[in-house]
C-alpha cells in the first residue's frame, strides 16, 4: 500500500509500449540523422568522422551533372504540380457538394487509380506506351515525364482540395447568386478564395511527390533526362562519398520545409472552418 | 434522392421538368470539370495498363519489344519453362523462388511493422490530446521525405564500412564486419523502415476512438494487463490492424527501389524481376504478364481493404 500513490494505476498503460514507441522514433530518425551528420565530414568516409567541413556541399554545387539533374527535377516537379493541381481542382469541384450521380464512383476510382497500382507496374506500362509514341513521333522531350508525373500527382493534389471543399457549404455561393453575381463571378470572388488553402496544400503535396519519384522516372526518361533521384540511384554502383549525403541533406531539407508548411496550412484550414 | 421526391410531387409538372433539366445540365458540367483529370489519367496510367495487357499476349521480339502475333508464351513463362534440350515443360524455379521471396519478405515486413507499430500507435493515442499531433507529425515527416534517400540512409548504416560495423569493430565486439547489406535481412529492415508510418497511421486512427470505459470494465472484472490487451483492445482495433497490414503489405510486394539498393543483384523481388524482363531479359510479354500478375495480387489485397473499411464504417455508425 505504501508505494501505491507513487505509481498510480493507469488503465491506459501497457507495459513496455512506451519503450517500443521510443525505439520506433529512434529507428525512424537515427539513420537520417547519421546521413545528415556525415554530409559535413571533412574526410571521404561516410562512417569515420574527420572533422567539420562544407567541402561536399561545394563539390555537389560544382558537379555539373548534379546541377543539371536538379534543374530537370525542378522543371518537372513545377510543371507536374501545376497541371495536377489544375486537374485536381476541377475534379474536386466536379465531385463534391452534390447528390451522388451516375458515374461519380467511376470518377473517384479513376482519380485514385495511380495510388492503387504498384509503381513498378505503371512504370513498365508507361515504358511500353511511350516507346510506341517515340517511334511514331520521334519526340524525345520532357513532356513524357511531365505527363507521367502529372497523372500520379493528381490523387495527392485532389485529397486536400476535396477535403477543403467538403467543409464549405453552399450558403455563401447562394448569397452571391442572390446578389446577381453570375456563376463566373461567384466562382472567382467567393468559391476560389475559400478553396485557396486547399489548392495550395494540394500543389505542395504534388510538388513533393513529383520531386521524390524514382521508379516511374527511371523507366520513362530518355537519355540525358536524369532527375536528382535517378542520378543518385545511378551513383549506387560507384564508391560512395559524402557528396551523396550532402545532396540528400539539401533534398531532405526542401521536403521537410514544404511538408511542414503543408501541415501548418492544413491545421489553420481545419480550425477556421 | 428520396428527399427530392415529395418536393417534385408538390410542384407542377413543368417545374419538375425544369428541375430535371437543371440537374442534367449540372451533371453534364460536372463531367466536363472532371474530364481533364480523367484524360491525363487515362493517357498516362490507365490506358498504358490496357496496352500492357495486350502485350502480354504477343510474341517477344528478339531484341526487346514485341512481334504482333498472338502467343501465350508470356503467360506460360510466368510459372513454367521449356527445357532447351528436350522441350519438356517444368516449373520456372527461378521465378517461383522470387515470387516466394517477395511474399515471404512482404509478410515478414508486415509482421515486424505491426509489432513495432501497434505499441507506438497505442502510446501516441494515450498521450494528452495536445501532444498527439506532435507525435503524429514526427511519424509522418519521414513518410513524406524521399524513399530513395531513406533507403540510402539504411544502406550507409549497415554496409561493411558503415556506422554499425565500424562502431562494433572499434569496440572490439567483432573482428571483421558482419555482412548485412545485400541480404534478405537488409531488404526487410529497409521495407520496415520506409513503410512503418503506413502501419502506425491507420492503427492510430482506430485507437484514437477506443472506448476506455470497456478497458476499465475489464480491470474491474480482474483482468490482467495482458488479458485486457488481448481480449478488449486488440479486438476493438482490429479494423486498424487489418488496414495497416494491407497498407504495408501492398507496397512491400511491389517494392523496387528498396530491394535494388539493399538486396544487390542477387536478392531480387518481383519488381526487380519485372524490370529485368524489360532490360537484359528482353522478354516484354513475360514482363507484361508478370506485371499483371502482381497487379492482380495487389488488387485482391486492396479489395479486402475496401471491404474491411466499409464494414468498420458501418459498425461505427451503429
Amino acid at each position: 500500500m505504501a508505494d501505491a500513490p507513487a505509481k498510480p494505476f493507469s488503465i491506459k498503460r501497457q507495459t513496455g509500449f512506451g519503450f517500443i514507441a521510443l525505439c520506433c522514433f529512434v529507428l525512424l530518425y537515427t539513420p537520417i540523422l547519421i546521413l545528415v551528420f556525415y554530409s559535413f565530414n571533412a574526410g571521404t568516409s561516410i562512417a569515420i568522422w574527420e572533422g567539420f567541413s562544407w567541402r561536399w556541399y561545394e563539390a555537389a554545387w560544382q558537379n555539373e551533372r548534379v546541377v543539371d539533374a536538379s534543374i530537370t527535377s525542378l522543371k518537372i516537379a513545377a510543371s507536374a504540380a501545376f497541371l495536377a493541381t489544375l486537374c485536381a481542382t476541377l475534379a474536386a469541384l466536379a465531385t463534391t457538394r452534390t447528390e451522388p450521380y451516375r458515374g461519380i464512383t467511376a470518377i473517384y476510382a479513376a482519380i485514385n487509380q495511380p495510388l492503387m497500382v504498384p509503381e513498378i507496374v505503371t512504370a513498365v506500362a508507361l515504358l511500353i506506351f511511350f516507346a510506341m509514341i517515340k517511334v511514331y513521333t520521334g519526340y524525345q522531350g520532357l513532356a513524357y515525364l511531365i505527363i507521367a508525373h502529372t497523372a500520379f500527382c493528381i490523387p495527392f493534389a485532389y485529397l486536400p482540395i476535396r477535403a477543403r471543399l467538403e467543409n464549405m457549404d453552399l450558403s455563401l455561393e447562394r448569397a452571391a447568386a442572390d446578389l446577381y453575381a453570375n456563376p463566373w463571378q461567384t466562382f472567382r470572388h467567393v468559391t476560389l478564395p475559400l478553396m485557396a488553402p486547399g489548392i495550395l496544400a494540394g500543389a505542395m503535396l504534388a510538388f513533393v511527390i513529383s520531386l521524390d519519384d524514382v521508379v516511374i522516372t527511371e523507366f520513362v526518361k530518355s537519355g540525358g533526362q536524369d532527375t536528382l533521384p535517378t542520378y543518385m540511384l545511378g551513383q549506387l554502383r560507384r564508391i560512395i562519398t559524402p557528396e551523396i549525403n550532402a545532396i540528400s541533406t539539401v533534398f531532405l531539407a526542401i521536403s521537410v520545409a514544404v511538408v511542414t508548411v503543408f501541415f501548418l496550412l492544413n491545421r489553420k484550414g481545419s480550425s477556421s472552418s | 434522392m428520396t428527399d427530392t421526391v415529395p418536393a417534385s410531387q408538390q410542384s407542377s409538372t413543368s417545374g419538375a421538368d425544369a428541375g430535371v433539366a437543371a440537374r442534367k445540365a449540372d451533371i453534364r458540367s460536372r463531367w466536363m470539370l472532371a474530364s481533364p483529370a480523367l484524360t491525363v489519367i487515362f493517357f498516362a496510367a490507365l490506358g498504358p495498363l490496357l496496352i500492357m495487357l495486350v502485350y502480354s499476349f504477343l510474341q517477344k521480339g528478339s531484341y526487346g519489344g514485341i512481334v504482333w502475333s498472338f502467343s501465350l508464351d508470356g503467360w506460360f513463362n510466368v510459372f513454367l519453362k521449356r527445357d532447351i534440350f528436350d522441350d519438356t515443360l517444368g516449373f520456372a524455379d527461378g521465378h517461383l523462388s522470387i515470387f516466394w521471396r517477395s511474399l515471404r519478405l512482404s509478410f515478414g515486413t508486415t509482421v515486424l511493422a505491426l509489432l513495432l507499430g501497434f505499441p507506438t500507435a497505442y502510446y501516441i493515442a494515450t498521450r494528452p490530446a495536445n501532444l498527439r499531433p506532435v507525435f503524429l507529425f514526427l511519424i509522418t515527416i519521414p513518410f513524406w521525405t524521399n524513399l530513395l534517400i531513406r533507403t540510402f540512409a539504411i544502406m550507409e548504416v549497415i554496409r561493411n564500412e558503415g556506422v554499425v560495423n565500424t562502431l562494433l569493430m572499434s569496440l572490439g565486439v567483432i573482428s571483421s564486419p558482419i555482412q548485412m547489406l545485400f541480404t534478405d535481412f537488409a531488404i526487410m529492415l529497409g521495407m520496415v523502415y520506409v513503410y512503418l508510418p503506413l502501419m502506425v497511421l491507420p492503427l492510430y486512427a482506430s485507437m484514437e476512438r477506443l472506448d476506455f470505459r470497456l478497458v476499465e470494465a475489464g480491470y474491474d472484472l480482474y483482468a490482467t494487463r495482458m488479458g485486457v490487451l488481448r481480449r478488449i483492445i486488440v479486438p476493438m482495433v482490429k479494423p486498424g490492424i487489418i488496414a495497416g497490414s494491407i497498407l504495408v503489405f501492398v507496397p512491400s510486394l511491389g517494392a523496387y527501389v528498396t530491394p535494388r539498393v539493399l538486396g544487390g543483384g542477387k536478392n531480387m523481388m518481383l519488381g526487380n524481376l519485372i524490370e529485368l524482363q524489360f532490360g537484359q531479359g528482353r522478354n516484354w510479354p513475360l514482363g507484361a504478364a508478370l506485371s499483371i500478375t502482381l497487379l492482380v495480387i495487389v488488387m485482391v489485397a486492396l479489395l479486402f481493404y475496401v471491404r474491411n473499411a466499409s464494414k468498420s464504417g458501418v459498425k461505427s455508425h451503429g
